[in-house]
């Protein structure tokens, strides 16, 4: 795709006025680091507040009469039970058992403010207008940003008065500067933070206004990855996809005990059984043990050389200060401890497997 | 008297006799961000002009490294080991990466000189 084709979002202006380093990501010209540099913004990030900007990923409304009841029909989400203003992590599957994304559904009262990755979001929408008998608007015409860190909570209050009050998992509805947003305690990094949906004219302005603060710098989808990575969080493409089941993805918690129960979503039966029996392979975090960060594709395999599976994440760790991975294993080496090799550059080098997440969660729970 | 030159592949080699000391430039560490890691796998080896002796990665990405000369690989700078961010500090000096004796000094008239290198990476 060359340059002129890329999509940009209502603050690329902003982005390279901060001079960022620019780069396509799912068809958008996207910023994945700023002068500061990956490592400075992740740090940054886990200390202060980091400001993203996300508004490359879908966001879609969904409408009509038993609209939770009808979306069950494509992910194993229980999602009827989802109150006004709780929100919730699911998967869209396939009839096989794979997983064709991951989103997060809202109940925003009247209807689900719905929440895809940006590469999926075509293919997304088209699933659900084929599927779906419900009023469904792409809202095409707003921004997404996010505010990670510590101080995600003083920063925002500031201009959001009452989103102090929100737990994690939950939304409400705020006016920020004269624009209406949709709020929610959310994010991608394993820290306390927010999402803020809001009209794409008023994006540069909120923005501005954050990072007017002392405690608010800009971070890049590069800081992004190695942050959501140490939060054992799973990135659609690599950790995720059509050949992946949500029990082999360690995703058991995403399906919801009725929907167990009562199967009714795509690749039930596959999921479902494996449930009961599990299955063959498992996402698991690796560390290895010396400095070397083991990549996306590389080989795991046992002390004799025997492939047990591959690493589907792997970078640096700024906060950990070593490399960090997560990848798949044959399930009888997925116990956390057990050690195992990486092949990186064809030399065998020893990793064990990790628990996820590699830093503990800062979720602010109610 | 040493003299230093420099590669298209964003290698420095600083030449003293037929000594030369490697590194990459402030342009590429610059473009490779963070560096958490050196190997150079070739300690002790013979290698030609252009071979990839090792690899330095950042917290975004591997990038190998190449010889910008054919020679002995004699060491690699052993402070990178716990330090790799000195390559960001100071990757033409205390962040240079291995040693190399040159078995044939004519090849360092295919390199640049400082000018010529800065304007090649201009132009990029």
């Amino acid at each position: 795709m060359s340059e002129a084709d890329l999509k940009k979002t209502p603050l690329h202006g902003l982005h390279v006025g901060l001079g960022a380093k620019m780069v396509p990501f799912a068809g958008y010209d996207m910023p994945v680091q700023y002068p500061a540099g990956v490592k400075t913004e992740h740090l940054l990030t886990r200390a202060k507040a980091g400001l993203f900007d996300v508004s490359h990923m879908g966001q879609v409304r969904l409408a009509g009469d038993d609209v939770a009841g009808k979306l069950e029909a494509l992910v194993p989400g229980n999602l009827r039970a989802l109150k006004p203003g709780a929100m919730r992590y699911t998967l869209f599957t396939n009839e096989a058992g794979g997983i064709l994304d991951d989103l997060i559904v809202t109940n925003a009262g009247d209807s689900l403010f719905v929440v895809v990755n940006a590469a999926c979001k075509d293919q997304d929408i088209a699933h659900m207008r084929d599927n779906l008998d419900c009023d469904i608007e792409v809202l095409d015409d707003r921004a997404l940003l996010a505010l990670q860190g510590p101080s995600a909570e003083s920063a925002l209050e500031a201009i959001a008065p009452g989103v102090a009050g929100l737990s994690f998992m939950t939304m409400g509805n705020f006016d920020i500067l004269g624009a209406e947003c949709f709020v929610t305690r959310s994010g991608y990094t394993g820290e306390d933070g927010y999402e803020i949906s809001m009209p794409e004219a008023k994006a540069v302005e909120i923005a501005e206004a954050l990072l007017a603060r002392e405690d608010v710098a800009p971070i890049g989808l590069g800081a992004r990855d190695s942050l959501r990575l140490e939060a054992g969080l799973c990135l659609y493409g690599h950790d995720l996809g059509p050949d992946t089941t949500p029990v082999e993805a360690a995703l058991e918690w995403a399906i919801g005990k009725r929907r167990r129960e009562e199967g009714g979503f795509p690749g039930a039966d596959v999921i479902l059984k494996q449930l009961a029996e599990g299955a063959p392979r498992r996402r698991v975090g690796i560390r290895p043990d010396g400095r070397a960060p083991a990549r996306d594709g590389t080989e795991i395999v046992d002390a004799d050389g025997n492939r047990l599976g591959e690493i589907t994440s792997g970078s640096f760790g700024p906060s950990i200060e070593g490399p960090v991975a997560m990848g798949y294993v044959a399930t009888g080496s997925s116990a956390v401890g057990t050690s195992v090799d990486v092949v990186v550059r064809g030399k065998s080098m020893p990793a064990k497997v990790a628990a996820l997440p590699f830093v503990p969660a800062n979720y602010k729970r109610g | 008297m040493s003299t230093t030159y420099y590669s298209e592949e964003h290698e420095w080699i600083t030449v003293d006799g037929d000594t030369g000391t490697v590194g990459i430039t402030d342009y590429a560490q610059e473009q490779l961000g963070d560096v958490v890691f050196v190997d150079i796998a070739k300690v002790g080896e013979e290698v030609a002009k252009g071979d990839d002796v090792g690899v330095v990665e950042s917290v975004k990405a591997a990038s190998d490294i190449y010889s910008p000369v054919s020679g002995t690989i004699t060491e690699a700078n052993a402070a990178l080991d716990d330090a790799p961010e000195t390559v960001n500090a100071e990757a033409q000096g205390g962040g240079w990466m291995f040693k190399i004796t040159l078995s044939d000094p004519g090849e360092l008239d295919g390199l640049m000189d400082a000018d010529g290198y800065k304007k090649f990476a201009d132009s990029l």
